[in-house]
């Protein structure tokens, strides 16, 4: 899958503070740093030497315009490949630590970013899509990591040996090294500029890749549409028109990129060719017995010009393709700073957690347990000031009791659930459990005796049994089964072809809304909360999972508070005191019967709801 | 098994149509690119042994000959780095067309490639749709055919290019001397054997550790989309711990695959590098040997086996990769070819484009189903007039969808015949019968483009008045009006999300804009509200005139005024007649019927 959402840089310049902190990450693993900086820069020496020694060779034992010479060339030949084997060591050393260094550094990027994530409160939850976290915490936390360990290196390994091969000419001959030196402002720039642009048109390349991917997409799931409509032909030409935008972006994008290699070689082949040019007549004049302005010259000296000057546009290359890459890892790094630095709105005060733990070390020895008695004092809630949603709401629920709440979409029931399971928390006023404000005891505290079931029942990728234990870890085997068969999901689950240890799939996708329902509720009873909310499902489902369902529901709510979100004319008509919400606030309250006397907005929505019940049962 | 290959080979084939010359020239460029970058190590070998030494500078007689008699000037420093910079830059040219030449073919064979199979996705028939899923079609469109597009860009050229480069280098070695030639080539059999080891070896291991990385986004995705569950269970922490397992594995997986890089890349190194410590020494060795001879080896040749061992090394430690990379390829296409064998949708032997719906539509002891011939629709019969309207009662899993389905051929029947204006349906031109019918459905798909486009998708000349007016048949006009950027508002993924009463209108207006003489509403107001769905029928009855409607709903209001009611239970067609014969018979028609007529107020209760 791919995560990563283009985005234009905002920030043109390179914001060094950013790059400190995030460094802070790769100098938690100092050793492997120092090494890896040890190993590059001997790396970088021996391959430094490697022309000194061909020099060397050329010089002492060719001995161009004398006689050869061949005394001590094995020792010279095992000299070399010692070198080559010392080399090749540390090259090994600064892969291996690269690697480590990235590996460990998205690996603690990634610990932290999650644990936050498991603090952070629902406001950041509601308003920032799954999509851009996981674009986040995948590849941008790997962008970052491998260019603070990849990159680095390659910057390091290139300024080392740039400098050190300018020394090595430096001290052969200075006025060939100024010479050949002229070549690498031009290189950089060319380079520099060229990778930029070369990113450039990657990216909208990439952008008309998302464009093919979504029409595919549409025209594989409207396929039924297009064909009703006859539309085959239009949809294969448009979609004709995007894969030809794709393909010129894609060629254009080549081509710019095709352009790099050629304009870098031909411009470092000036400063080779200058070398062969001046050097050549150099060391033409000096066995000659003259000189040029260039001073003595032997043949080694020019060959091993020949080899610096060749392999200068390696580094040259490889800086700017870093520095152009730069600003699209800093987009990413200040992505990641960003989500780390969110502050969330709900937190336990240091002394709540000094009590009570926090969600990493709970001190449970010190938790009070929880009977079930939650009151609204004077609640005021909103989510946008400017559309208050709870105001001076009061409601006592007692233990053991079961509430429905109705009300049409919009009326405040998510709002309700939300405040008693702190997910968010009240703007002004207070939520009492158990008589003291939820507050003056920790999140965990109340959310570890909660039980909740969604609408769409969230599962887990895993077994079925390993779902139903998710919110209790110690629970035994016998325990599972035991809560499966409380709510008759022991029934279908024996059926399946693993039983208890068939595996759900990626969100539960393997099976259907209802055994997702029965599994969920399976998953309550084992962790046998003392406040259980119920979001009830509208969409419907056929009569007899309806009916196990239902008797489930009834199981699941016996002796707990129970705050339902209901529906269902059975659901509703069994709590023991039904709230109407309207605009925010209690509008009607009372059992079924003493509502339907009323004749008010319940008694309008029953007869309603009846009807639709019972026309689909007729229609079964 | 065996004609696979030649399937996959023929795809390839098929979509470079057009653009094979572009890879033939590339070819010819990766020959020239290399002979280009040969001649420059060939150029400084030149000036050190002719210019510099006044040596034999190992060319063919008549090149020698050609350079030399003619004039001096070959013999100065200042030709052969002109010489060493021409070639480089030749070199350069040749390398730039080669890829845009290969870019060129290679993307006209994705975009062709693409167009096949988005082409032949809608060609299938609509039952293929319902048994594949969205994302897997999706990745294979995408990936799979990237994966090819790689193949013909990269690793093919590739291939010929270290071949050619292997060739040639061998070549001009042994024209040189075939001992120094040999001892310059001694390692690379090693490399070449070990590169292929190698890369068959990790491959293993880079799967493992993308299926860690899998695992890992699917614990942050699963997580994330299930907060509520997490928190409200108090299970953080477990699933903190659940999490740094799987980053521990993902780290550790990864780390083992670096490391085994490491060793690769850092031992093909040494072996590379003492390579060139062997051309070095015995180069000079067999200079010293043969120094004053009639055929020396020159400090000029000293230079070029050296370089052409460099060059050639690089190369041959990356060719396991390519290798192993051309096993993906050969996946992919099995994959595209999938896709691509399904057989079209088939065009009837008759193809009758001519249709007098004055004759109406004639359903004869029709049968259909998926498992068995008649699980779903069973023996169902009935005859409809032209300006009759027809509604349909029954359940869900009762066939009614799939009844209106048949009528457009969006399923083959199993047995009995349906006819269209005096014409069974499998005798009529496919496009001729599907633009007779507009059908509406339940959950009606919309375009992720504006509501204009939507509504005029199957007449784009259609005035906007015309648009007007539709909409507003469809009571969808002012609520349009009222969004922002009223017609022009892109709906569906990229833009607003609509209501689902909203989008039922908007495609109810799309259908209405189609004008054709039979039209299918499959329960394609069950979102409206009972006043707009009153208005959207008056509205359909008055422009009704000589065609058919079908109408699928629930809604006594709906049933009551049509000419012909169909109760449908179970796949068999149990009640037939209008709205009144229906209320003297004791059925399901009349059940449903006194339920919604039940009397408000606390009768029921």
């Amino acid at each position: 899958m791919n995560y990563d959402t283009e985005q234009d840089y905002t920030n043109e310049k390179v914001d060094l503070n950013l790059w400190k902190r995030l460094f802070g990450y790769a100098m938690r693993h100092r050793t492997f740093l120092v090494q890896n900086l040890i190993a590059l820069v001997l790396v970088a020496v021996c391959d430094t030497l490697y022309p000194i020694l061909t020099r060397f060779a050329i010089d002492r034992f060719v001995n161009p315009g004398g006689a050869p010479e061949l005394t001590g060339i094995w020792w010279f030949g095992l000299g070399y490949i010692a070198l080559v084997l010392f080399q090749s060591f540390f090259t090994m050393v600064f892969i291996m630590r690269s690697g480590d260094i990235e590996m460990s550094m998205s690996y603690d990027i990634r610990q932290e970013a999650f644990w936050h994530l498991q603090n952070l409160s629902f406001s950041y939850y509601d308003k920032t899509s799954v999509g851009y976290l996981m674009a986040r915490m995948v590849s941008d936390i790997s962008r970052i990591s491998e260019m603070l360990s990849w990159g680095m290196i390659d910057v390091f390994w290139s300024l080392c040996y740039v400098v050190f091969s300018v020394i090595a000419m430096f001290l052969y001959n200075w006025k060939l090294t100024l010479i050949v030196l002229a070549v690498i402002p031009p290189l950089a720039i060319v380079s520099y500029v060229l990778q930029k642009a070369i990113l450039k048109y990657q990216r909208a390349a990439r952008k008309q890749n998302s464009r093919i991917t979504s029409a595919f997409n549409e025209g594989i799931m409207g396929a039924m549409t297009t064909k009703t409509l006859v539309r085959e032909e239009a949809n294969s030409a448009e979609f004709e028109t995007i894969s030809n935008d794709m393909k010129k972006a894609s060629i254009k994008a080549q081509v710019l990129g095709a352009t790099f290699f050629p304009l870098i070689i031909s411009l470092s082949a000036i400063a080779t060719a200058l070398a062969l040019i001046l050097g050549g007549a150099g060391v033409g004049a000096t066995l000659a017995g003259t000189t040029t302005f260039l001073g003595v010259m032997t043949a080694g000296t020019l060959v091993s010009f020949i080899n610096y000057a060749s392999g200068l546009f390696e580094p040259i290359q490889n800086l700017a393709g870093i520095f152009a890459e730069l600003q699209s890892a800093q987009a990413s790094a200040e992505r990641v700073i960003g989500l780390l630095d969110t502050k969330s709105d709900i937190t336990d005060t240091p002394e709540v957690t000094e009590r009570y733990g926090t969600t990493m070390d709970p001190k449970k020895e010190n938790w009070e347990p929880l009977v079930g008695d939650i009151e609204f004092r004077h609640v005021d809630f909103y989510y946008k000031e400017s559309e208050p949603l709870l105001k001076d709401f009061n409601l006592h629920i007692h233990p053991g009791e079961t509430i429905a709440l109705v009300g049409e979409t919009g009326a405040g029931k998510s709002t309700i659930v939300n405040l008693i399971c702190r997910f968010y928390e009240p703007v002004s006023g207070s939520i009492l459990i158990d008589g003291k404000d939820y507050r003056q005891r920790s999140e965990l505290w109340l959310q570890s005796n909660l039980g909740y079931v969604l609408q769409q029942p969230h599962l887990f990728s895993g077994t079925i049994r390993d779902n139903i234990r998710f919110g209790r870890p110690d629970a035994t085997d016998a325990q599972i089964v035991h809560a499966a068969r409380m709510v008759h999901a022991d029934e279908f689950i024996i059926h399946q072809a693993k039983g208890y240890d068939t595996e759900v799939g990626e969100g539960g996708v393997r099976l259907s809304t209802g055994q997702k329902q029965l599994i969920s509720f399976a998953r309550v009873i084992l962790a046998n909360p003392q406040i259980f909310v119920l979001d009830e499902a509208t969409s419907s489902i056929d009569t007899e999972t309806e009916q196990i369902i239902q008797s489930a529901i009834t199981t699941v709510l016996e002796g707990r508070t129970s705050i339902v979100v209901a529906h269902r004319l059975s659901t509703i008509r069994n709590a023991d005191r039904i709230l109407v919400i309207r605009n925010g606030a209690i509008a009607e309250s009372g059992t079924h019967d003493e509502l339907l006397e009323k004749g008010g907005y319940y008694h309008d929505l029953y007869i309603h709801q009846f009807r639709e019940e019972t026309l689909s049962k007729a229609l079964e | 098994m065996q004609r696979k290959p030649n399937r996959n080979r023929a795809l390839v084939l098929q979509c470079l149509r057009g653009s094979k010359r572009y890879l033939v020239l590339a070819a010819f460029e990766v020959v020239l690119a290399i002979l280009m970058l040969y001649l420059t190590s060939y150029v400084t070998s030149y000036a050190l042994d002719y210019v510099l030494l006044g040596d034999d500078p190992s060319l063919p007689k008549w090149l020698f000959d050609f350079l030399t008699r003619r004039s001096e000037v070959t013999k100065t420093y200042w030709f052969c780095g002109l010489m060493f910079f021409v070639f480089t830059v030749l070199n350069g040219l040749f390398t730039f067309l080669r890829r845009r030449n290969v870019s060129v073919a290679s993307e006209q064979m994705a975009k062709n490639m693409r167009d096949t199979l988005y082409r032949h996705l809608n060609a299938v028939p609509y039952d293929y749709h319902k048994h594949v899923s969205t994302g897997d079609l999706v990745q294979r469109c995408t990936s799979d055919v990237d994966t090819v597009r790689r193949f013909i860009s990269n690793q093919l050229m590739e291939i010929i290019r270290i071949v050619v480069m292997f060739v040639t280098a061998l070549v001009m070695m042994l024209s040189i001397n075939v001992r120094m030639a040999l001892i310059c080539m001694v390692t690379l059999p090693i490399l070449a054997v070990l590169s292929f080891v190698y890369f068959r070896f990790v491959r293993k291991y880079f799967t493992e550790a993308d299926e860690a990385e899998g695992a890992l986004s699917t614990a942050i995705q699963e997580n994330l989309t299930g907060v509520r569950v997490v928190r409200a269970f108090g299970q953080q922490r477990a699933e903190f711990d659940k999490f740094t397992r799987l980053n521990t594995d993902y780290r550790k997986k990864n780390i083992f695959l670096n490391r085994l890089m490491a060793f690769y890349w850092s031992g093909s190194d040494a072996i590379g590098y003492i390579q060139i410590a062997l051309a070095l020494v015995f180069g000079v060795a067999f200079y010293a040997n043969t120094h004053g001879t009639a055929h020396p080896f020159t400090l000029g040749n000293i230079y070029l086996f050296i370089s052409l061992t460099n060059r050639l090394t690089w190369p041959v430690r990356q060719l396991g990769r390519i290798l192993a990379d051309l096993g993906k390829a050969t996946v992919s296409l099995n994959r595209l070819n999938e896709i691509l064998s399904v057989p079209a949708e088939s065009e009837p032997g008759k193809a009758e484009k001519q249709l007098d719906l004055a004759k109406g539509i004639v359903f004869d002891h029709v049968c259909f189903g998926y498992d068995t011939p008649n699980d779903v629709l069973d023996d169902i019969s009935f005859s409809v007039k032209a300006g009759q309207t027809v509604a349909i009662l029954g359940s869900t899993g009762s066939g009614k969808s799939s009844l209106v389905q048949l009528l457009q051929r969006l399923y083959p029947t199993t047995s009995g015949t349906i006819t269209v204006g005096g014409v069974p349906i499998n005798d009529i031109d496919h496009e001729t019968l599907r633009k007779s019918i507009a059908i509406v459905l339940q959950e009606p798909f919309l375009y992720s483009r504006t509501i204009k486009d939507n509504i005029k998708l199957v007449r784009p000349d259609a005035t906007d008045e015309e648009m007007y007016a539709v909409a507003r048949e469809a009571a969808v006009h002012d609520v349009i009006l009222q969004f922002a950027d009223g017609y022009d508002t892109i709906v569906g993924e990229r833009g607003v999300t609509l209501s689902g009463g909203q989008q039922q209108r908007v495609a109810i207006a799309r259908a209405l804009m189609q004008n054709a003489p039979i039209l299918i509403f499959d329960d394609s107001m069950s979102a409206v509200d009972t006043e707009t769905d009153a208005k959207i029928r008056d509205a359909l009855h008055a422009r009704h005139g000589k065609g058919i409607l079908f109408l699928i709903s629930h809604r006594i209001t709906t049933l009551c005024e049509a000419d012909l009611i169909l109760v449908l239970e179970h796949g068999r067609l149990v009640q037939t007649g209008t709205h009144a014969e229906l209320m003297q018979q004791d059925g399901l028609y009349r059940r449903i019927a006194e339920i919604q007529d039940a009397p408000k107020g606390g009768a029921i209760a």
